[in-house]
């Protein structure tokens, strides 16, 4: 693959900050776009902006077709048995809150255990917090080793009839720990528990198989692989949702209105109530054609070796402490911490730098607690980035160590 | 090569304050106390302040922890602070807030001394945070906000 062509695919990469080249290592939190995102996104607001489903007029037409194309595509995307599978959501959260709300006001009663890991997103441990406070159940958590993996013994203890959900994280945003999807998920189900992967960091960063994985539900963002923000998925196995109720109501879900009550459709559009979001499913559609183009098994492999590579070169910085799993099964991104700076100061002189990175808790505040630390830096890679950016990042942080000891 | 606005934040004497923070640790009872946080970022100061019964700040001490801006701020204010009335303390602390924020001349920049050298900050708007935090639970430990 020619990493380097594709890069320029980035128009937003060519930029001088601070005086210096643009070394964007943001992109577990959002990615950058590609010219053909971009495009698409103009183009349907130049040529076929209107809205979707029920006018019977040439742009409407366009802008549906599009619309269900898109979702075509999502459905393909992750392995989905069927486009009516896919729902279009804000983003993960979104599809969590949605799931939590629906089908887990549905199922979820007192005496029941919802199961998490210690290295949830707050998005995938709210919405469950919040269930459980109103249905009397238990939020239970793996814990996590401190090689940043979960710990096997206690999800055969932890891991019991009673609970009613299995939600988790795919890939870690702060550790990158790449959890064994595909086995936990037949584990809780031979027990009879429904399962949530929460892809927000593998979707477009390696290839998914809903069907291959088995879980009932499965929830990304657009805005983290190429696409628009503000648009998401959450993929339901069509068994739960035609089970479940609908959550947000308006134009759009519903087949018949009275003044006593109404039905409502089938899904997906039971759960897409009101004008969606038409420009960003679109473009999410681009932003899949894009990385299928490229492909999620080339995509997976640069990821490895830039994070392996990032491993390698960052512990040469003296008194740095790189969280999550030292050997080469992780995701694309080291989080660290560095005893001779707090992460805000390190991301504001790696900014004066040009390089962009994130400091703080990112979302997952019991994490923190249990690695004993206020938070960390993290730089975050996606396949445009180089190995030059990484030299250039420990570069960076070499100065830093200069400047604040 | 280092931008003058990051030199200008992170002068020496602001990194000296942050790595050896003055009067760092907690005052016995009985005796004013304020936590202070910054949620989004995790920085934590916990104010502790003696008053005597003529309305002077016989002494305070913090610990927290958090980035260089927010335990230096809050070193230099116990050293300032420590002799003052309440009364000056809350000049000071408004005098403070405007040259972090840039909002405004203060009233008397002579009494700020070594504070002044946090007017970098002004550059750097999501630090004014920082460098308010220990203000804030000063503030709280005084006036009970």
């Amino acid at each position: 693959m020619d990493w380097h062509r594709i890069r320029t695919d980035f128009p937003i990469l060519d930029q001088q900050v601070n005086g210096h080249p643009l070394v964007y290592l943001d992109n577990a939190a959002s990615s950058q776009k590609p010219r053909a995102v971009i495009e698409t996104l103009s183009h349907y607001y130049e040529r076929d902006n209107s809205n979707v489903h029920r006018a019977l007029h040439e742009l409407s037409n366009r802008a549906t077709e599009s619309f269900e194309a898109a979702r075509k595509k999502a459905a393909q995307f992750i392995g989905a048995a069927s486009e009516d599978e896919i729902i279009f959501t804000r983003g993960t959260t979104e599809g969590i809150n949605l799931v939590a709300n629906t089908w887990g006001t549905q199922n979820v009663r007192a005496g029941d255990v919802i199961l998490v890991t210690g290295m949830e997103h707050h998005s995938n441990l709210i919405p469950w917090q919040m269930l459980a406070q109103r249905t009397g159940a238990t939020l239970k958590y793996i814990p996590v080793l401190d090689d940043g993996t979960l710990d096997s013994a206690a999800i055969e203890t932890l891991l019991t009839e009673q609970v009613k959900l299995f939600a988790f994280v795919h890939i870690s945003n702060s550790l990158g720990t790449i959890n064994p999807a595909k086995e936990l998920i037949a584990k809780a189900k031979a027990l009879g528990a429904v399962t949530l992967l929460d892809g927000a960091q593998s979707a477009g960063h390696m290839p998914i198989d809903v069907r291959v994985l088995g879980c009932d539900f499965f929830v990304f963002s657009g805005h983290k692989m190429c696409g628009p923000t503000g648009i998401g998925v959450l993929y339901g196995r069509m068994a739960l949702l035609e089970a479940m109720p609908p959550w947000h109501g308006g134009g759009e879900m519903i087949l018949s209105v009275t003044m006593e009550g109404s039905t409502y459709k089938a899904p997906p559009q039971r759960f897409e109530a009101g004008t969606p979001d038409i420009a960003g499913v679109i473009g999410l559609g681009a932003a899949i054609d894009y990385l299928q183009a490229i492909g999620l098994e080339n995509i997976q492999r640069h990821g490895h070796e830039l994070a392996n590579y990032a491993m390698q070169r960052m512990s040469e910085v003296p008194g740095i402490r790189i969280l999550g799993p030292q050997n080469g099964h992780r995701g694309a991104l080291a989080a660290f911490h560095l005893d001779f700076a707090h992460p805000h100061d390190l991301v504001e002189f790696a900014n004066s730098h040009g390089v962009a990175m994130r400091g703080g808790h990112h979302c997952t505040q019991p994490l923190m607690k249990r690695f004993k630390v206020p938070g960390t830096t993290r730089a975050s890679f996606y396949f445009y980035n180089t190995l030059e950016e990484i030299n250039r990042l420990v570069e960076v942080l070499l100065l830093a160590r200069k400047f604040f000891t | 090569m280092l931008s003058d606005d990051l030199r200008d934040l992170y002068q020496q004497v602001i990194l000296d304050h942050s790595r050896n923070p003055r009067n760092s640790g907690e005052l016995p009872q009985p005796c004013l106390h304020a936590h202070g946080d910054n949620p989004s970022c995790g920085d934590e100061i916990d104010v502790w302040v003696k008053v005597s019964d003529n309305g002077h700040i016989d002494d305070l001490k913090f610990t927290g922890q958090g980035c260089a801006i927010s335990q230096a701020s809050a070193s230099m204010m116990t050293q300032k602070i420590k002799g003052k009335s309440k009364e000056e303390a809350a000049a000071v602390r408004e005098d403070f807030r405007r040259v972090v924020m840039g909002d405004g001349t203060p009233a008397n920049e002579d009494a700020l001394g070594e504070l002044i050298l946090l007017e970098g900050v002004q550059k750097f708007p999501q630090r004014v945070k920082c460098a308010m935090l220990a203000w804030r639970a000063l503030e709280q430990a005084l006036e009970g906000k």
